[in-house]
């Protein structure tokens, strides 16, 4: 059993959560994950890790409330428990010798890019972000990468806040402009990361994307996560829990990523509303 | 005097109209008289062939003996000093290839039913015995294994007999391996899984889930925490695909997901949490035990149609006649001389939202034939030209073999592994090119079965036993 140290709700639909587990704590790096289960009969889902505290022995998950399991997560308290926690899985970002860099997430995204965004400020790097939500009510995190940039682009999708439009804008602005950077990391939505990695593509400048397929053991065991990459003319599957999360963005088959990405919709929809029925009942029952 | 029926006693079983639906166990098991009738059978012949023909030479014509004798007990302590899993072994070991194939009865009759009263053995133990498992005196010496799978189960069971104190890691939130992720309530019940897990915990073994050894983990980390041996048992990983176009379409499972999705994760249940394709028309392809799993499994998932779509021909198939045997009655076809070309998805060139885009429609097959023998003997598949046809499925299964798991590989300096990515180790004692650190099971050999899993468990329990012992 694994302790919910700290909670904190970021906005309304995406919460933090600090997690006691030492052995994964000691380990971790950004751009890894870990699987979770919340209990006994739960599902197991992937989550990147968001930060981790190497002497608390803690390692912090930023997660958006999008299905049963999640929902499941939320309803849990400071100091409860959730049953298993496990990691940390995957390759670590690969940061060394970066000077420039800029990284650009996405929504809940954002809670993954900020730990790389730090561990690059730390290295010594310039880093540029650019980070976008849908509305202002959806914004999380921009002190912490205002703390981490040396530049920060703020967006919105309906202008609420920040500057109105996606994150490709700025980007495209000042690759156009004629800014070089030594990488840009993006991390978000699949369309999201699909439509930065063809901004970046006319400037040849690496882009690496952090992939979140649906997984079952993230051991490199059941097959559930691979994608396919194009890679000097070939079709190459490659697994994103144990070759990933990270890729090269120009090599992945992102329209083939985002039709796997749905392939239990309809049966998300329907555990995520019978989870929210089924508390909404025992919420009248005991009102 | 010997039972000289040439027949061996049915096992009976549920019949398939009734098993098809359900998830309980297939075959039901000898009663007490069966068994004592089928024991009958056993010539206890002065050479034993049975027992060279079992990996983990267990003395079959003794337990046997006792069955006869009707000291159930005392046959079961005979088979437990051989084997840590008699129950799980009694269910899905290839006897008819092993221990059987060796019985004289089999000459001019079948076969004594070893297999089945060795499960008869195991049962009646879990049954009725509340005798709790021998444990030694602790020697203070420290042993890590990777992997709660048969062959680290095995490994942990027979150091702690022998006093170590043995830690088992375990990847996953459950222990067992592949006798919970992968083969299905209807042939092994998880609850026997669980009651040998328990076993071994009475016998003071450790057991801690979550921990991915490579990971969280490493093998040097082990040793500098105490462990003086480290036994890799990290079973099978990565799953092989064909290579043909639509493998990523929506509707596509390796075997390992599919059956850890119903296994593991129980989305066989009525309201599951984790999600699995149900119902429609399955192909499954491949011939093996795994393939014959997921095929029984998606027929009982609530499949209208199941067809197991192989290359070779049934005199190939490399399945336990059994199994294929139950797969068949249960109206399960064999598509044999069959093999894929490719996997068609649906694409409505008119609705780009169209739900059903990007699953699977169809597979394209190509009927075979057998060729020349090659340098082994054995007569590869060639394809018919012109022979391409399409069947029509919703959800296609792969299950045509796995590679060893690399994240050991991966963080472990000095291990070497072959070309196939199986760790290499020597032979009679299981020892790696690491000092210290010693392997078996799928890890090594890539996709076998349970019981040489569990024989090369023992075999480097007793090279683990002399290693520590010859250090000091």
């Amino acid at each position: 059993m694994y302790r919910i140290l700290t909670k904190k709700s970021l906005n309304p639909t995406v919460t933090m959560m600090e997690i006691e587990a030492p052995f994964v704590a000691a380990k971790a790096e950004p751009g890894q994950f870990i699987i979770l289960r919340v209990n006994d009969e739960g599902e197991r889902i992937p989550l990147t890790v968001a930060g981790y505290d190497r002497e608390r022995g803690s390692v912090r998950i930023i997660f958006q409330i999008v299905g049963a399991t999640t929902e499941l997560l939320n309803l849990k308290e400071e100091g409860e428990y959730i049953s298993d926690f496990v990691g940390p899985l995957g390759e670590p970002t690969r940061l060394d010798g970066l000077k420039r860099v800029c990284i650009v997430g996405g929504g809940v995204g954002c809670a993954i890019a900020l730990p790389i965004a730090e561990r690059l400020a730390s290295l010594g790097c310039e880093v540029t972000s650019i980070i976008g939500f849908r509305s202002k009510d959806l914004l999380i995190l921009e002190d912490e990468f205002k703390a981490a940039s040396a530049r920060l682009f703020t967006m919105t999708d309906d202008g609420s806040y920040g500057r109105e439009g996606n994150v490709c804008v700025p980007l495209r602005e000042m690759l156009e402009a004629g800014e070089r950077f030594d990488e840009v990391i993006t991390i978000g939505p699949l369309v999201m990361m699909k439509f930065v990695v063809e901004a970046v593509r006319p400037s040849g400048i690496p882009c690496t994307v952090s992939m979140n397929p649906i997984m079952i053991d993230g051991t490199g065991m059941c097959g559930g996560c691979r994608l396919t990459l194009i890679r000097d003319g070939k079709r190459v599957t490659e697994f994103a829990c144990v070759s990933g999360p990270d890729f090269n963005g120009y090599e992945v088959d992102f329209d083939e990523a985002i039709s796997r990405s749905a392939m239990y919709r309809d049966f998300e929809r329907h555990a995520h509303e019978q989870t929210c029925n089924l508390y909404k009942k025992v919420g009248n029952d005991n009102g | 005097m010997a039972n000289m029926n040439p027949k061996r006693n049915e096992m009976p079983t549920q019949s398939p109209e009734e098993r098809a639906h359900n998830f309980l166990e297939v075959a039901l098991g000898y009663d007490e008289a069966t068994a004592i009738d089928e024991a009958m059978r056993c010539l206890n012949c002065k050479n034993s062939p049975c027992v060279a023909g079992c990996p983990v030479n267990i003395r079959i014509p003794e337990f046997i003996a006792k069955i006869r004798e009707c000291d159930f007990e005392g046959a079961y302590d005979i088979i437990s000093q051989s084997s840590s899993l008699p129950a799980v072994c009694g269910r899905v070991c290839p006897q008819e290839s092993q221990c059987e194939s060796r019985c004289v009865r089999g000459i001019k009759g079948e076969s004594v039913g070893i297999g089945r009263l060795e499960r008869f053995v195991a049962d009646w133990h879990n049954a009725h015995s509340e005798k709790a498992p021998q444990t030694s005196e602790k020697n203070g010496r420290r042993v890590a294994i990777v992997g709660s799978g048969p062959s680290g189960l095995t490994c942990a069971g027979d150091l702690a007999k022998k006093g170590y104190s043995v830690t088992v890691f375990e990847a996953l939130h459950a222990a067992g391996g592949v006798l919970v992720y992968g083969i299905p309530e209807f042939r092994l019940p998880k609850a026997i899984v669980q009651k040998e897990v328990d076993n071994l915990t009475a016998m003071g073994v450790e057991i801690k889930t979550n921990m991915v050894i490579g990971k969280t983990l490493t093998v040097d980390e082990l040793f500098s925490m105490g462990y003086e041996a480290v036994f890799i048992g990290s079973g099978a990983g990565l799953p092989r695909f064909m290579g043909i176009p639509g493998e990523s379409l929506k509707g596509v499972y390796s075997a390992n997901e599919f059956l850890t999705r119903s296994n593991l994760m129980k989305a066989y249940k009525k309201e599951p949490i984790t999600p699995i394709m149900k119902g429609g028309r399955v192909a499954v392809v491949g011939g093996g035990n795994v393939a014959m799993d997921a095929a029984r499994s998606a027929l009982r998932l609530g499949a209208e149609k199941v067809y197991i779509v192989y290359r070779r021909s049934m005199e190939e198939l490399p399945a336990r006649r059994e199994e294929v045997e139950h797969a068949v009655e249960e109206g399960i076809e064999l598509m044999l001389l069959t093999n894929p070309v490719e996997i068609l998805g649906y694409n409505n060139p008119d609705d780009k939202r169209d739900a059903r885009n990007g699953f699977v429609r169809a597979m394209k097959c190509i009927r075979m034939e057998l060729g020349e023998p090659d340098a082994r003997g054995r007569r590869s598949p060639v394809e018919i030209e012109g022979s391409e046809f399409e069947l029509l499925v919703d959800t296609v299964i792969m299950s045509i073999g796995t590679s060893p798991n690399p994240l050991i590989k991966m963080t472990t300096a000095g291990l070497d592994t072959n070309s196939r990515g199986g760790i290499i180790v020597e032979e009679g004692s299981g020892a790696t090119t690491k000092d210290g650190v010693f392997a078996g099971g799928d890890a090594v050999t890539g996709a076998a079965t349970v019981i040489s899993a569990m024989g090369a468990g023992k075999v480097a329990a007793r090279a683990i036993d002399e290693y520590i012992s010859n250090k000091k």
